[in-house]
């Protein structure tokens, strides 16, 4: 990942004075994948690229180890080895961003992945009472430490929608950098959970002060909450990013989780990644797709670029 | 990832394009396009009366994908006699299409629509390919709108006889459309016109007239009667022919101001309906409680769309001092990665400019501006080798006295200009001969609506730009133009009141540019005896009212008033060019408050006229009697219909503001009724009173100030009428009175660059004249083409026709959305 965000001193004039107009926003990202597509070679290579962006998630509550195991031999391996080989891509090493997983499930995982012989891709662990972090913030803070003690080297956290929807900010900034401090070496992702903040200007306020406390990433949501991770709400978020960037010349990184499914989708993300903040944050360091079967899709796409056929979903290896 | 040691890289290859993410081409087929073109040679007739028409002889043009340079077909220059063979066509097609009822025609223009979208991607591939846009343009804006044209208008042809009762089709339609936009601009005239009965003869631009060939293939395939859509192809010239044919009863045309000037002039005083749609130089207003980032999407909406070949290209940027550089900045960021490219690469921005002539044309433009100092920001990230581009462009630096601040650059040219507050954002906005478009940038909808109701233009989109729809009119305030496309609006520019028919003066009226309305003022008539002996009445003298006050005429001449007896019953004064330059000062002053007084207010003003008027019943009546040697019951009738006709006026002045249009918009359309501004006004010699009244009751209740000319030979009435104005607490400066020579001050009100609309009734010669010389300022008129009406009668005193003349339409677009996910 890339050197991080230290974060900065909170700043309430930062986030008065947010405009952020829902249909013009709209409009602009209905066209995000009508002005820029990829086709023949491109679009196997963004699909190669978006698979290396993946954060490859399993967050229910039957988790085990056999399907955490399964998970991260797929992560390891995520495209089918005659399909690299025509492409020519079977000497890059290619495997997805992380595994993620619930706290619980931190030490399997990393277990598995020593298995599968990929001890170099990170396992993040979402934590602090996700998704809904409805729980005390001491043991919120507890449950990051105890994962970063697991093994995870980054964590998802959520953010307390009920500050957010209180406008009390400050308490956002304070509460998303003690866990930013509880997090010690590993890298933080915060969760916005916007579909639980009723406007776009919430969405923007919350990306800022997220990044202020020290966000190395910040994620649209949780992949539960009612609307997830829409190209409305991705241009929002970051355009937040460039905001701080501009002020600060920190790099924070972005992560749309939830009802990301089809490869198309996945370039159309890299493409808002691109054009919005350009290419460096097209990278794993700086962009993660949070996803389960989304691979699926994009291995059936590479399967139709190199032999020309529909791929049956029963011919990929599942995760 | 893990990094594993890398070989050189294949370029293109999927290994590289892993490493770097760089866009490739991504070209739509144009296989089936390219089949097309090949069943019909490469080459191209006219289509007239439902076949393909291919005179010999006739020369022909080479058409061009702008983005490739390769020929695409040969087309036809057409002639007159090809000309004159399609508006027989159109004419024969008429006299059965005008009959068919509405329900069937109804089923034509749907039976199209379908058609058309069964070929929408055809269609969009030709269009790309002859214009040079982008196919994602095509695609996603100009063939669904095109579409979305036909199914509103079938529903207009299914709904004439209740939507449009008391009105008629005009007859033969001419169309003259431009190369920007060549379907959809095309189909806005198409679809009104074969809507309300009407048949049509269209000439497509040089540049683009594949898509209107193809159009026509697709109305035959539709079942569309032959003749009743003609395209025939050739050169401006032949427009100007295809404007002349005495056979056309109506010219509508979008493209240069300066065309549609010819235009005016040519057609000229011959009984012909014209609508103009011109150019435009429409203006960005951004506050500081803007969304920028959206803003800078809009921008590229606005002027980047199509190349910024549009004519309500959001071309001036005006931006609160406050936040100017940052938007700036974030403007030039965009471009940073804004992508040019052929016509058919779906992975672009933007696409090829439609001839080599106009990016020339746009280059001399920057370049001028580049000579006065302007700074010049050109991204030239990805600007292809070959083929006709020009560069996005963002010019800042410069002023109001700028030619690229002034001037419609029909490029993908952007001027920037700062403002300190929203009045002043407001007079920069206003700051041009154009009024077509405009778009406002703030969170708050108060201010917004408020700048969007002061802006002169036809359209002003919140938070948008260049948001079209077939339920909402098009058009411009200004050198702009007169008329609308689409919405109901749009149909009356394809109609006449059905009592009158098609007023053919004289075809070419005797008119003397030079000479029209010299008048030498009258001199002292010999008393003819009657008074001998008589003590002298107490001499009325009636002078000039304008400002609210009686002003002694400029020249000091008087006229007598001479009733049929020849006696002399009374003088006015002789009122001259400052007489009528005072007046329209006046009138402008007085024309804001006006324009924002409560309706309510205006009704209550005019129905206290009424009041006025129905005390002094008898006086006026004999007066009228007196005047005109008719009967004193003549008069009486004269005075009560007159009284009946301000109480039908005072009670639309609160009922005629406007709709909500039912477009494709999420949010509001609201179409306002607003004045047309100052309206000079020549009355005719029949009923002196009812046609005084008549004529100025509408325009006042609707909001506009007026200079009016009462009649010529009896003008002692409206005299009469300054009374009743300063009785009945109308406010100083909004009906100002000129007497004089009918013609002499028709043609100064209509030279007046400053007065938005003339209305004359008078002669043919006069009408020719005020239409003619109407161009300079593209002002709209209402003429009588020397033929006289029945002021009595309700639908040719006070039908929809007044109201139609005394607003002006403008649509605001309010994009609506806050609420988000849970």
């Amino acid at each position: 990942m890339a050197a991080g965000n230290p974060g900065v001193e909170f700043d309430e004039a930062w986030i008065q004075n947010v405009y952020v107009n829902l249909s013009a926003t709209k409009r602009r990202a209905e066209v995000l994948g009508t002005r820029r597509t990829v086709k023949k070679q491109w679009q196997a290579a963004w699909e190669l690229r978006a698979v290396a962006c993946i954060d490859l998630t399993t967050l229910a509550g039957d988790d085990t180890l056999s399907n955490v195991n399964r998970l991260c031999f797929k992560a390891k391996s995520p495209v089918r080895p005659d399909l690299l080989k025509a492409l020519e891509m079977d000497d890059v090493g290619l495997t997805v961003g992380a595994v993620c997983v619930y706290p619980n499930r931190v030490a399997d995982a990393i277990n598995s992945l020593k298995a599968a012989g990929g001890s170099h891709i990170p396992v993040a662990s979402v934590a602090t009472g996700f998704p809904c972090g409805q729980t005390p913030l001491k043991t919120r803070l507890e449950e990051i430490r105890m994962a970063v003690a697991d093994g995870a080297r980054e964590i998802d956290i959520v953010i307390n929608r009920q500050l957010a929807l209180t406008g009390d900010w400050k308490g956002i900034y304070e509460e998303v950098r003690m866990m930013k401090e509880a997090c010690s070496d590993a890298h933080m992702k915060t969760i916005l959970a916007t579909g639980e903040l009723g406007t776009l200007v919430n969405v923007y306020k919350a990306s800022l002060v997220c990044m202020m406390a020290g966000a190395d990433f910040i994620k649209t949501s949780t992949g539960k909450e009612g609307v997830n991770a829409t190209l409305m709400v991705g241009l929002v978020m970051v355009r937040a990013i460039r905001e701080y960037f501009e002020r600060t010349g920190y790099k924070v990184g972005f992560k749309p989780a939830g009802g990301i499914r089809s490869a198309k989708d996945a370039c159309t993300w890299l493409s808002l990644m691109k054009e919005e903040l350009g290419d460096e944050w097209t990278q794993p360091e700086l962009f993660r797709l949070g996803a389960s079967t989304l691979l699926v899709d994009i291995e059936r796409q590479l399967f139709h670029f190199v032999y020309g056929r529909y791929a049956a979903a029963h011919e990929i290896p599942m995760s | 990832m893990a990094s594993a040691p890398m070989q050189a890289v294949q370029p293109n290859s999927v290994k590289e394009i892993f490493k770097t993410l760089s866009y490739g081409p991504a070209p739509e087929a144009d296989n089936v396009a390219q089949a097309w073109l090949d069943d019909h040679e490469r080459s191209f007739g006219h289509f007239i009366d439902g076949k393909w028409v291919k005179p010999e002889g006739r020369k022909t043009y080479q058409t061009k994908n702008p983005a490739t340079g390769q020929n695409l077909a040969t087309t036809l220059q057409g002639t007159n006699d090809d000309v004159d063979m399609a508006v027989k066509s159109a004419r024969h097609a008429y006299e059965s299409w005008n009959k068919t009822p509405p329900h069937v025609r109804a089923r034509y223009m749907y039976s199209v629509a379908r058609h058309i979208q069964k070929h929408q991607r055809l269609v969009a591939v030709i269009e790309a390919m002859d214009n040079g846009k982008p196919i994602r343009e095509t695609r996603d804006a100009d063939i669904p709108i095109v579409v979305r044209h036909w199914y509103h208008h079938a529903g207009w042809a299914q709904l004439m006889d209740t939507e449009m009762k008391g009105w008629q089709p005009v007859g033969v339609v001419g169309a003259i459309v431009p190369w920007n936009f060549p379907l959809m601009l095309m189909t806005w005239k198409v679809c009104a016109a074969l809507a309300m009965g009407n048949t049509i003869v269209l000439k497509p631009a040089t540049y683009t007239r594949l898509s209107a060939l193809l159009m026509a293939e697709i109305c035959s395939e539709a079942g569309l009667p032959p003749g009743v859509f003609n395209v025939i192809t050739g050169s401006g010239q032949m427009g100007s022919a295809l404007a002349e044919h005495p056979d056309v009863d109506k010219v509508a045309f979008t493209g240069s101001t300066q065309v549609g000037q010819t235009l005016r002039r040519l057609i000229a005083g011959t009984g012909k309906k014209l609508s103009l749609e011109l150019g435009g130089k429409s203006a960005v207003i951004v506050f500081e409680t803007a969304d920028l980032d959206s803003t800078v999407e809009g921008l590229v909406d606005a002027i980047w769309f199509n190349q910024g070949q549009v004519c309500s290209a959001g071309s001036r940027l005006l931006v609160q001092e406050s936040v100017y550089g940052r938007l700036v900045e974030k403007l030039k960021t965009r471009l940073t990665h804004f992508r040019l490219g052929d016509s058919l690469d779906k992975t672009i921005d933007m696409g090829a400019i439609v001839d080599e002539s106009q990016r020339k044309s746009v280059e001399e433009f920057v370049e001028d501006a580049r000579k006065e100092g302007a700074e010049v920001y050109q991204a030239t990230a990805s600007f292809p080798a070959r083929g006709c581009y020009y560069p996005p462009t963002l010019i800042t630096n410069v002023q109001t006295v700028s030619r690229v601040v002034a001037e419609e650059i029909f490029g993908p040219v952007l001027v920037v200009l700062p403002f300190r507050t929203a009045k002043e954002a407001i007079t920069l906005a206003n700051n041009s001969m154009y009024g077509l478009a405009g778009s406002v940038w703030t969170e708050n909808l108060s201010l917004a609506m408020e700048v969007a109701i002061s802006i002169k233009a036809g359209t002003i989109w919140v938070n948008s730009h260049n948001m079209f729809d077939a339920a909402a009119g098009f058009g411009g305030y200004r050198q702009s133009g007169y008329g609308r496309d689409g919405g109901k609006e749009g149909l009356y520019e394809y109609v006449r009141p059905a009592w009158e028919s098609r007023p053919r003066p004289a075809y070419l009226v005797n008119l003397d540019l030079k000479t029209f309305g010299a008048t030498i003022p009258q001199r002292p008539t010999l008393d003819d005896g009657t008074s001998k002996g008589k003590i002298p009445k107490v001499d009325r003298t009636y002078k000039m009212y304008y400002g609210g006050a009686q002003k002694r005429p400029d020249a000091e001449y008087a006229r007598p008033v001479i009733n049929p007896d020849g006696k002399v019953i009374g003088h006015v004064g002789e009122g001259n060019r400052k007489d009528l330059r005072n007046a329209v000062e006046a009138a402008h002053a007085a024309s804001p408050g006006w324009g924002k007084r409560a309706a309510h207010n205006r009704a209550q003003i005019v129905y206290y006229m009424a009041e006025n008027l129905e005390i002094r019943r008898e006086e006026i009546a004999g007066r009228l009697a007196d005047m005109t040697g008719r009967s004193l019951e003549d008069g009486l009738r004269e005075v009560d219909l007159s009284i009946s006709r301000l109480f039908h006026w005072g009670a639309y002045a609160d009922k005629f503001g406007g709709t909500v249009q039912e477009t494709t918009l999420y949010g509001a359309t609201l179409k306002i009724h607003e004045p047309v501004g100052v309206i000079g006004i020549a009355c005719p010699d029949s009923y002196p009173l009812l046609a005084f009244v008549s004529l100025f009751a509408p325009a006042v209740v609707r909001g506009n100030t007026i200079v009016i000319v009462p009649s010529e030979k009896y003008p002692l009435m409206a005299m009469d009428f300054y009374q009743v104005f300063d009785t009945s607490d109308l406010p100083e400066g909004v009906v100002n009175i000129i007497t004089g020579d009918r013609n002499h001050l028709s043609k100064f009100l209509a030279e007046h660059q400053d007065v938005q609309a003339m209305w004359y009734f008078g002669c043919a010669e006069g009408s020719k004249y005020v239409e003619y010389i109407s161009a300079e300022n593209v002002k709209r008129t209402w003429v009588n083409y020397g033929l006289d009406r029945d002021w009595e009668d309700a639908d040719q005193g006070q039908g929809d026709e007044f109201l139609y003349q005394a607003v002006q339409v403008k649509n605001i677009w309010v994009p609506m959305g806050d609420v988000f996910a849970n």
